[in-house]
């Protein structure tokens, strides 16, 4: 019991930011669902089983137009492509979690791989543990988050433009953190070169997948050079 | 809704899939009790820099610089971050100045 209390007792701090901006980012897709006519249970269980924002939005889409779930599965695909880098990156630090294992694939939302993967977790805490509470906690607000708006939406109106600017700032220090923690900076360069070269061709809708293939490219090329970080 | 609640509830089952196999992939394909390729092990030491370096992209890919308020407010509220970080390196200040300076620049500045 005292592993786990102090695993949450580690892991909620982290977690703060992303209560706001998961608070409120569910409160507008829950009002949004509500809003085009869908019961209070379509948001509690998409928030719930997709877990990924940007594409529980496209799905409110995907439900008002025609019914085609082949297409649905792919769009899905494509829009969480960026996943697959997440679970490479975190195939080690998952090891020995045992069955918290399959929840933590489950719910690896890019706020809690974030955390999870950069968080220096202190001596004596369980780190399954608190990779765990990370990942739970981050669910949690976004379901409740949905579920409140879906209830709420039309009630709440205080001045909360721009809180949403809570989760880039959330990757912007992450990445701060990393670029002060390592004298490489190869690895996060390439990243923000390759990203902003495919935003630049291919616009704000269709960049993602052109710039994990170049991400993937550019790091296969140099593999010779940066292989012993 | 235009839908039967069960189309609905197949084309939610099918984004569920998607998505389930976007995060699941990697860990079926290198099992834990397996060590992965060589050229896996690498992509999964240098990928995490990259990716966030993606994910910031990622979060700011909609502001637009010739229209609106062409991203002055993020990049003064990005710039204040970067600032206040370097200084004190406390993620949650950091955090919380940012986007507040954020939200009193849309709201009240422009």
């Amino acid at each position: 019991m005292d592993t786990k209390k102090s695993a949450f007792k580690a892991a909620f701090p982290y977690t703060v930011p992303i209560c706001a901006g998961f608070l409120f980012l569910g409160i507008s897709y829950g009002f949004l669902m509500s809003s085009k006519g869908f019961a209070i249970i379509y948001p509690l269980c998409m928030s719930l089983l997709i877990f990924a924002g940007s594409m529980e939005f496209v799905t409110v889409n995907l439900l008002l137009s025609t019914f085609q779930p082949i297409s649905a599965f792919l769009l899905a695909l494509m829009v969480n492509a960026r996943h697959i880098f997440y679970g490479i990156s975190m195939l080690e630090k998952f090891k020995g979690t045992g069955k918290k294992k399959w929840y933590l694939i489950f719910g690896m939302c890019d706020e809690s791989f974030s955390i999870n993967c950069f968080a220096k977790i202190p001596e004596g805490i369980d780190q399954g543990w608190f990779l765990f509470f990370v990942t739970l906690l981050n669910h949690i607000y976004w379901v409740s988050g949905a579920t409140i708006g879906a209830i709420l939406g039309n009630i709440i109106t205080f001045h909360t433009e721009g809180i949403e600017f809570v989760l880039t700032a959330l990757f912007l220090v992450i990445f701060l953190n990393q670029w002060m923690e390592t004298k490489r900076h190869t690895p996060a360069l390439i990243g923000v070169a390759a990203s902003l070269v495919s935003l630049l061709i291919f616009g704000p809708d269709n960049f993602m997948i052109p710039a994990m293939l170049l991400i993937l490219a550019v790091f296969l090329a140099i593999r010779k050079r940066v292989d012993n970080l | 809704m235009i839908m039967s609640p069960l189309q609905s509830v197949i084309m939610i089952a099918a984004v569920v899939l998607g998505t389930l196999t976007t995060r699941f992939l990697p860990f079926l394909l290198f099992p834990a009790n397996r060590t992965p390729p060589k050229v896996v092990q690498y992509l999964g030491k240098v990928l995490p820099y990259a990716v966030m370096g993606l994910l910031v992209v990622y979060s700011l890919k909609d502001i637009s610089l010739f229209s609106g308020t062409h991203g002055i407010p993020e990049a003064i509220a990005l710039l204040a971050i970067i600032l206040v970080h370097l200084w004190k390196k406390n993620m949650l200040l950091s955090i919380a100045l940012g986007t507040i300076l954020y939200m009193v620049l849309v709201q009240f500045v422009f």
